[in-house]
């Protein structure tokens, strides 16, 4: 488990790096995720019993509760709600409507995709 | 035996017990949603921010007393980023026969997701800087705020709305894809991940396994292509 979270910490910090040094739009953890995704997906190909593996099973315990993570964060947000000030009702309003104008567009999208490409493929 | 107020003075100064606040406010709402047999409304990062907010209001501890506690904890984003690659590595093979759709529903999602907040946002009468925050409000935290300081917005309104949106998309996406009759969990996540970032995707791991995937994945690439596109938007929108 141990070493599973060093190579957690040293897949961030090569993302880290690699995005500081060449100015990378893209978040330092996400080039992380990239480099693990393809250094893993090399080799599992020739590894049975992935699931059973320090690093699979590390990364079980932190996605599945994902969710404790951003509770620091959103504590500082409730201090913060004053800055809301006068628009916080037209705000609030305005995220609800567009999130779910959003979901709407990506889930529609993705399965109108998928469902032209199947029609194409039959 | 000391003073307990003088205890408290003590404790309340450390590290220690707000991470323990922390982890307690978490476990305590994770077993609320869980008797709630994970009912969306009872959003447990929603509880437990509420639970925390109360223990501070009431202590009248400032925030960044609770934050170096706590720090320990939000560290922990960058790793639990990195680790959505087992996951990935795990669905491989969903992931490469929904290769198209998932692109397709990326740049249509995240195009939507910033022309929607700050046209209507305009619409609303909202000032200049506060449509410059919202505008990456779909994205993760972190990333969020760097976009939202690059174009000339508040990166402290940035947070909030980040997590409001969050919080927002984990709770109405289950209802609203029920209500649609919509059952490719893949589709599904990957709306999750895109709109509601990894408070999204956190509720997805919670439904599907698959749901919660194609929604890391949503949440990688939307912070990429929306790192991109909100500089040129609200420069030729706002």
């Amino acid at each position: 488990m141990l070493r599973a979270l060093a190579l957690l910490l040293l897949c961030q910090l090569a993302g880290e790096a690699l995005s500081r040094q060449f100015g990378l739009p893209v978040p330092g953890p996400v080039v992380g995720l990239v480099i693990l995704a393809l250094g893993l997906g090399l080799f599992a190909r020739s590894r049975p019993g992935f699931d059973e593996w320090p690093i699979a099973r590390l990364s079980d315990l932190l996605l599945g509760s994902l969710g404790l993570l951003f509770v620091p964060a959103g504590a500082g947000v409730v201090q913060q709600f004053g800055i809301l000030g006068e628009n916080g009702l037209a705000l609030v309003a305005l995220i609800a409507l567009t999130t779910i104008i959003t979901l709407l567009a990506t889930v529609g999208t993705f399965i109108g995709v998928k469902r032209l490409m199947e029609r194409a493929g039959s | 035996m000391n003073n307990p107020f003088s205890l408290w003075v003590y404790l309340s100064a450390t590290p220690l017990l707000w991470l323990t606040v922390t982890l307690a406010a978490w476990i305590g709402a994770d077993f609320l949603a869980l008797r709630a047999h994970r009912h969306p409304l009872a959003n447990p990062v929603l509880m437990a921010i509420i639970a925390v907010a109360l223990v501070l209001v009431a202590t009248g501890t400032p925030y960044p007393t609770y934050f170096e506690g706590a720090q320990f904890v939000h560290f922990m984003l960058g790793p639990a980023t990195v680790a959505i690659a087992i996951p990935l590595v795990r669905h491989r093979k969903a992931i490469s026969d929904n290769l198209v759709p998932l692109l397709a529903a990326l740049v249509v999602g995240a195009l939507v997701a910033v022309l929607s907040v700050v046209l209507l946002g305009e619409l609303f009468g909202l000032p200049k800087d506060v449509l410059m925050s919202v505008a990456p409000k779909s994205v993760t935290a972190g990333v969020a705020m760097g976009i939202s300081e690059k174009v000339g917005g508040i990166p402290a309104l940035t947070a909030v709305v980040v997590v409001t949106t969050g919080i927002f998309g984990a709770v109405i996406v289950t209802p609203l894809m029920n209500m649609l009759r919509i059952t490719d969990y893949a589709a599904r996540g990957f709306a999750a991940g895109l709109a509601a970032h990894g408070i999204g995707t956190a509720r997805a791991f919670n439904v599907h396994p698959l749901a919660g995937t194609f929604a890391g994945i949503a949440l990688g690439l939307n912070a990429v292509v929306t790192a991109f596109i909100v500089p040129p938007v609200v420069a030729w929108l706002v």
